[in-house]
């Protein structure tokens, strides 16, 4: 399993080249041979979790085609992670869902690895993604890598399984109710007086973080969102 | 397609003293459900035999129902099947009259409050008194519950003086809001309804199919009462109730009090076995009750609702509810699980709830019977409707994603009309429909080089 599958989720794709260029950084880094299969674009989470059922599922097939031949296929995301795991075999059959981690994951129980070997001499408080830790159950896998980290402060975040209220779409169609969520986030947040709020999502990262970015032109000293891999790739 | 609750939600997220009344009371009970459910080794354990055994009750309703009813007519009950709500309460409202009664007695039950029997009763000329101090509350400010277990939850004790000393013509002149002053004032007034009451109305936590028994679960001892005292008892009882035998209790009465008010145990648990003489109620009635519910256990999927023991568990720790209260909801059934029930109770009805979730997960987390909310949630969406414009937003989406060439070439696109907001790194301000996002948070800017331009330049 030394070649690996990179799915960098269409969000990245779009967004965030940073987060999918440090996962490269963090499994070479291991020893692992990275493959980015040119073909890829989205899981399918948006349609299958809006109701366009047969949309997720031409989606999907279009994953299998371009990761098929991969043992081995990691992802910078807990719900593209959980999309895949938990909705690919009613969507398309087949055992593709299972051969796709979210990074923390693939380097915890496949790699074997807590510490990667990064430094990062900042204050970090983590966000754990409503996703990736109850559809995945990643637990505080992100969290162990993290404290292996050097140089790294962890600050606990206050009620910090409280969803941030994106949940994709829901975001858009009860705005006001997503927006109430977000600024109890960002509040929480805020008050660790952190440097970075981390998160094993970009999706997310980017809802907490256009909430804070928002109040950061109010205030000083408010997190700036980053995602998990990037510490881990950061030079020791 | 419905939009009746995000806007009730802006409603109520715009009532600052709601919404602390709700953090406040849905923070205690969730840490104390947290702490009690933490105590049993085999609390995951409990959870999968419950959800066994109410999905092996889902597979043999009929055949439950018509022993359940059997048993229950040899010792004595009368068991009246009710197809819906109207049926129901016209078979209630026709007992209590036969009774010689023009009002009832009510023990706290979701069925009724489904139902509407209240309402129903006094159309017909008869009143249907709540005993439950919650329900009472509400009732006397006539408004409706907003949570399955603390039906008054949106109201903070100086509200509920406010309340009583309006609306409680017994209620005493110099009322503070201490809670036992309170507590008391409403158990005073409470015992002269009981004592003159000569018909009751319950619903029931289980039914048990094996001997006919009904059984309610309670905290405050006016079900005890109404369940004893008055010569004529009707029960309406949601045909998924049912449980096989005695013995399925024992799993359900660990699961239950921890799971909705965070006890170990709770105070009063009544079982009652038809009708016996010179003991209690003379004249017991069961109106078995469907509306709507064969419906739901037709869907495979869906059918997981009908295996709720409204213990609220799931009101307690979702995001959504803890910030819109439950009368956003607009059914008897607020929350995660309301969002899945109501609209497969009353097809057509509520098709927006299904979307007043963020997918989160909580609330199947903590679900005592294990019901997949998330799950049963995107089904449900998936029945549609979905409106003409995201039908086509969608649909563009989808033909661009399964295109990787077009894919790639949107995202070029992206990035060069992007341009001119790059240099401040993010978008404050939108167009209809983005401003749905940009309302309240910035939106990120694509990047200069891609990914994949970074992957192209490495592999040269």
């Amino acid at each position: 399993m030394n070649r690996i599958g990179l799915f960098i989720t269409c969000v990245n794709d779009a967004l965030y080249p940073e987060t999918p260029k440090a996962v490269v950084t963090v499994l070479e880094r291991l020893g692992y041979e990275v493959d980015f299969p040119q073909a890829q674009t989205c899981c399918g989470q948006m349609h299958a979790n809006s109701g366009y059922r047969d949309h997720a599922t031409g989606l999907a097939r279009g994953f299998e085609r371009a990761f098929g031949e991969y043992e081995a296929i990691v992802t910078p995301s807990g719900s593209c992670a959980a999309m895949a795991r938990d909705q690919y075999p009613d969507l398309i059959g087949g055992g593709i869902g299972a051969r796709v981690y979210e990074l923390s994951e693939f380097l915890i129980d496949q790699a074997g690895v807590d510490d990667v070997g990064a430094r990062f001499p900042h204050t970090v408080t983590y966000h754990p993604t409503c996703h990736g830790t109850r559809a995945l159950g990643l637990g505080d896998k992100p969290l162990r890598l993290l404290r292996a980290v050097g140089g790294i402060e962890l600050i606990d975040l206050p009620e910090p399984d409280q969803c941030c209220g994106f949940g994709g779409t829901f975001a858009l169609k009860n705005a006001e109710v997503s927006s109430a969520m977000l600024d109890d986030k960002c509040r929480n947040a805020a008050g660790t007086g952190a440097e970075y709020l981390a998160a094993a999502d970009n999706s997310c990262l980017s809802h907490i973080g256009g909430g804070l970015s928002r109040a950061a032109r109010a205030s000083r000293g408010v997190p700036k969102p980053i995602h998990y891999a990037e510490i881990l790739a950061s030079a020791p | 397609m419905s939009t009746a609750f995000p806007k009730a939600a802006k409603v109520a997220l715009g009532m600052p003293q709601l919404r602390s009344n709700l953090a406040h009371a849905t923070g205690a009970i969730r840490a104390k459900r947290t702490d009690v459910a933490g105590e049993l080794d085999d609390w995951e354990e409990l959870r999968s035999t419950a959800a066994a055994v109410k999905a092996d009750v889902q597979h043999r309703l009929p055949e439950l129902a018509l022993e359940f009813e059997r048993n229950a007519r040899a010792a004595g009950a009368r068991v009246h099947w009710a197809r819906d709500a109207a049926e129901a309460n016209r078979i209630a409202a026709r007992i209590t009259c036969e009774a010689g009664a023009d009002e009832v007695v009510k023990v706290k039950s979701m069925a009724t409050q489904e139902i509407e029997l209240n309402e129903h009763f006094e159309a017909e000329g008869l009143a249907a008194w709540e005993t439950d101090l919650a329900e009472l509350i509400v009732q006397l400010a006539e408004d409706r519950p907003s949570h399955i277990l603390v039906p008054a939850i949106h109201y903070n004790r100086t509200e509920i003086r406010e309340i009583f000393n309006e609306r409680m013509p017994d209620a005493p002149s110099d009322l503070t809001d201490d809670p036992a002053a309170l507590a008391e004032a409403a158990r005073l007034h409470l015992r002269r309804r009981f004592l003159s009451a000569k018909v009751a109305v319950s619903g029931a936590n289980f039914a048990i199919a094996e001997s006919g028994a009904l059984v309610v679960v309670e905290s405050e001892g006016n079900g005890r009462m109404c369940l004893t005292m008055p010569e004529t008892l009707i029960s309406v009882v949601g045909i998924e109730k049912l449980l096989p035998r005695f013995d399925d209790l024992e799993v359900f009465m660990q699961l239950l009090p921890r799971s909705s008010t965070g006890e170990r145990m709770n105070p009063y648990t009544s079982v009652w076995t038809g009708a016996t003489e010179g003991d209690g109620p003379e004249d017991v009635h069961i109106i078995l009750l469907d509306n709507g519910r064969s419906g739901v256990l037709a869907d495979e999927v869906g059918r997981q609702a009908l295996s709720c023991i409204r213990c609220s568990a799931c009101l307690n720790v979702c995001p959504v509810y803890e910030r819109t209260g439950g009368h956003a909801y607009g059914h008897v059934y607020p929350g995660p699980i309301g969002a899945i029930l109501a609209p497969q109770l009353e097809p057509g009805e509520h098709d927006d709830l299904p979307y007043a979730s963020s997918l989160c997960g909580a609330c199947y987390e903590v679900c005592p019977v294990k019901i997949n909310i998330p799950e049963v949630l995107v089904h449900l969406r998936r029945q549609g409707p979905h409106g003409a414009g995201e039908r086509a937003v969608m649909g563009a989406a989808q033909r661009v994603m399964a295109r990787p060439r077009l894919w790639r070439a949107a995202l070029r696109a992206a990035r060069f009309l992007s341009r001119p907001w790059r240099g401040r790194g993010h978008v404050r301000r939108l167009p209809w429909p983005g401003s749905k996002w940009t309302g309240s948070r910035d939106m990120s800017v694509p990047p200069r080089l891609s990914f994949r331009d970074w992957w192209k330049e490495r592999e040269r």
